[in-house]
């Protein structure tokens, strides 16, 4: 999988947030922005995806949401929290049903903070993303290739 | 042949929602019978953060009820509390409130039209909408420096004022956006392909409608006359307007009753623009709010209730954010009931769902 | 502009046991149900049930006050659409509502923490 930044699959999972940041994330991908022009491709689909974009902080109902979505995703896979709820629970981290951030359930790779986040920030996060889901995968495949050698 | 029963979920993470909700659908072949919404996955219970926030705080929480209409949030809870405190806010701040109040609604019905149009499988004028839509985003970004949480209200008037050179470029931006518009609701209004998805669909009546308690453009276009921005808080009452109904009820007329709001707000920004009078941006308030007040404002999606109680201390006793959503889900169950099941995205999209608004 | 109305808002306070037939009177005069609020004020409910009569935009909320062991009829019989409001105060205050139609037994938001409104200091009282 050489090239295969050129083409990530994105999902984006609202998790308690307000709305904010998700408007924002479909703001990226619509033309004023363009993500797409990086090669990505939104997707429902969690089996089909490579990098997660989780908006909101995680509460009680959606945690098992949020790890069966994780869980379904195939490997390698890039988690990145957008928005400062997503990143530590933000202005919400002290209500009753908030656990905090992404990262009390799922590793996160990259965060972007804002509140909104901005386009231009989400559009630098997804970059990021992009760029180490094309480490991962090349360190993937060697690892792939190695047991490949041994076995034949 | 027997027909056969079952119970499809549907949801929390679909595509063509961004927001996650849960309904039972129990269908019997491919009409629905009964839907049971359940909710929860992005309740937060930020209502209970008055015990640790203080009054002036808590502007920001509410406005982070949606970030949709943030603004109106934060405006419909600074109102409930200027008025347990009879502060007289300055003409040139209610003014400035109208405004931005028409500017997020004009964003949030470009918003759901663009979506729409995705439900229905119109990507390019999905896309088209959300164009348009930058443009006040851009203006809301320059009055107040942020796109959707603008955090400009407080207790007692606004933060930042619309100087002169602001007042031209969002009425050129509402020009640009009217003349964009019309070419948009032409493709909405008279596309037969867009007309064959959305008339007829999802019939509510006028009595099924004041029944089941649904308020806003959904309410409105199944001939509900009432908006609460008649009351004439804000500016409404120095400015000249009707609410918009439609005595049709049914999908399409929702569509068009959303996008000749979007056409009013434009001609309410113009308005109030016109005649925006000098003075302070805010009064200062002394003191702690004493006393219970409940406050209506019209949103985009329809009426929210603000109660705020509160007994002489720095933090409130209550809040309440009866949101226009919550009001609206039990229209959407009836709208549900004998629907294909490929109708089903549509029809939630129709009442324009806020879940995050619904759960707080 | 002289259209403008905007009438005061009417709070009614009444005893717990004519919540019914009060409820119906509203129904009867074509009034809408706007929203049913619980707060917990020293150690007592208050519930607040709004009704808007649309022509006037007139806003009457009828207040009952109640000790937190007694029981509230459930007024979903007379407006179905208030199951929501009832199932919230149920499961966030623990009002002890009987007879909601579409009862969530305390599911409707699936929170851990039980009657989270309630502030914990006072429980053990």
């Amino acid at each position: 999988m050489a090239k295969v930044k050129e083409s990530p699959w994105l999902l984006h999972y609202d998790g308690s947030s307000c709305n904010g940041c998700d408007i924002e994330v479909l703001a990226c991908l619509t033309p004023v922005y363009d993500a797409e022009r990086f090669g990505i491709v939104n997707t429902g689909d969690p089996l089909q995806a490579d990098i997660l974009l989780i908006t909101g902080g995680i509460n009680t109902q959606n945690k098992p949401v949020v790890e069966q979505l994780y869980a379904q995703m195939p490997r390698p896979k890039v988690v990145v929290a957008v928005g400062t709820c997503a990143c530590t629970g933000g202005i919400f981290k002290e209500c009753y049903n908030i656990l905090g951030g992404a990262d009390t359930t799922i590793p996160v790779d990259i965060y972007v903070p804002g509140c909104a986040a901005r386009p231009q920030s989400i559009i630098d996060g997804i970059i990021k993303a992009v760029d180490l889901f094309q480490k991962r995968s090349d360190e993937h495949d060697a690892l792939m290739d190695k047991q490949k050698r041994k076995e034949g | 042949m027997a027909k056969k029963r079952s119970v499809i979920p549907f949801g929390p993470q679909h595509p063509v929602l961004p927001e996650p909700i849960h309904l039972d659908l129990m269908v019997e072949d491919e009409k629905v019978i009964k839907a049971i919404p359940s909710i929860g996955f992005i309740h937060r219970g930020l209502e209970s953060l008055v015990r640790k926030k203080d009054y002036n705080e808590m502007v920001y929480v509410a406005e982070r009820t949606c970030g949709i209409c943030s603004f109106m949030h934060g405006m419909g809870y600074c109102e409930s509390v200027e008025h347990i405190m009879g502060v007289e806010v300055p003409v040139r701040a209610r003014y400035l409130r109208t405004v931005w109040c028409e500017m997020s609604r004009i964003h949030s019905h470009l918003l759901w039209l663009g979506l729409l149009a995705d439900g229905f499988g119109f990507e390019s004028l999905f896309y088209q909408c959300w164009r348009i839509r930058e443009r006040i985003l851009d203006m809301v970004e320059l009055t107040t420096g942020g796109r959707l949480i603008s955090s400009v209200n407080k207790v007692g008037g606004v933060i930042r004022d619309i100087e002169p050179d602001m007042q031209t470029a969002i009425l050129h931006a509402v020009k640009e956006i009217e003349k964009e518009l019309r070419v948009v609701q032409k493709t909405f209004m008279n596309d037969y392909s867009v007309e064959s998805r959305l008339k007829g669909v999802g019939v509510l009546t006028k009595k099924e409608v004041l029944e089941l308690g649904c308020t806003g453009p959904f309410a409105r276009a199944s001939g509900a006359n009432f908006d609460m921005r008649v009351r004439g808080y804000g500016a409404y009452a120095d400015l000249d307007f009707d609410p918009i109904i439609s005595p049709v009820g049914d999908s399409y007329a929702r569509c068009d009753v959303r996008i000749q709001e979007i056409f009013q707000s434009i001609d309410l920004i113009r308005q109030a623009l016109g005649q925006l009078p000098d003075g302070d941006l805010s009064v200062p308030v002394k003191g702690n709010p004493d006393g219970e007040y409940f406050m209506r404002v019209e949103q985009p999606r329809g009426e929210a209730v603000y109660y705020v109680r509160a007994s002489g201390k720095k933090n409130l006793d209550r809040l309440r954010i009866r949101t226009p959503t919550f009001a609206n889900l039990p229209g959407l169950c009836k709208t549900l009931e004998g629907a294909d099941y490929a109708d089903i995205p549509l029809l939630i999209l129709t009442i324009d769902p806020c879940i995050s608004c619904t759960e707080r | 502009m002289g259209r403008v109305v905007c009438p005061e808002n009417i709070l009614e306070e009444i005893p717990a046991d004519i919540l019914l037939r009060k409820v119906i009177e509203k129904k009867k005069d074509g009034q809408r149900l706007v929203q049913i609020c619980a707060s917990y004020v020293g150690g007592k409910y208050e519930l607040s049930y709004s009704f808007s009569k649309d022509s006037t935009y007139q806003l009457t909320t009828l207040r009952i006050v109640i000790d937190p062991e007694t029981e509230v009829p459930s007024i979903t019989e007379i407006i179905p659409h208030a199951f929501f409001h009832e199932n919230e105060m149920k499961e966030l205050f623990g009002v002890k509502v009987i007879g909601i139609n579409v009862d969530y037994k305390d599911k409707l938001y699936r929170i851990k923490e039980e009657t989270p409104f309630i502030p914990k200091e006072k429980e053990g009282e």
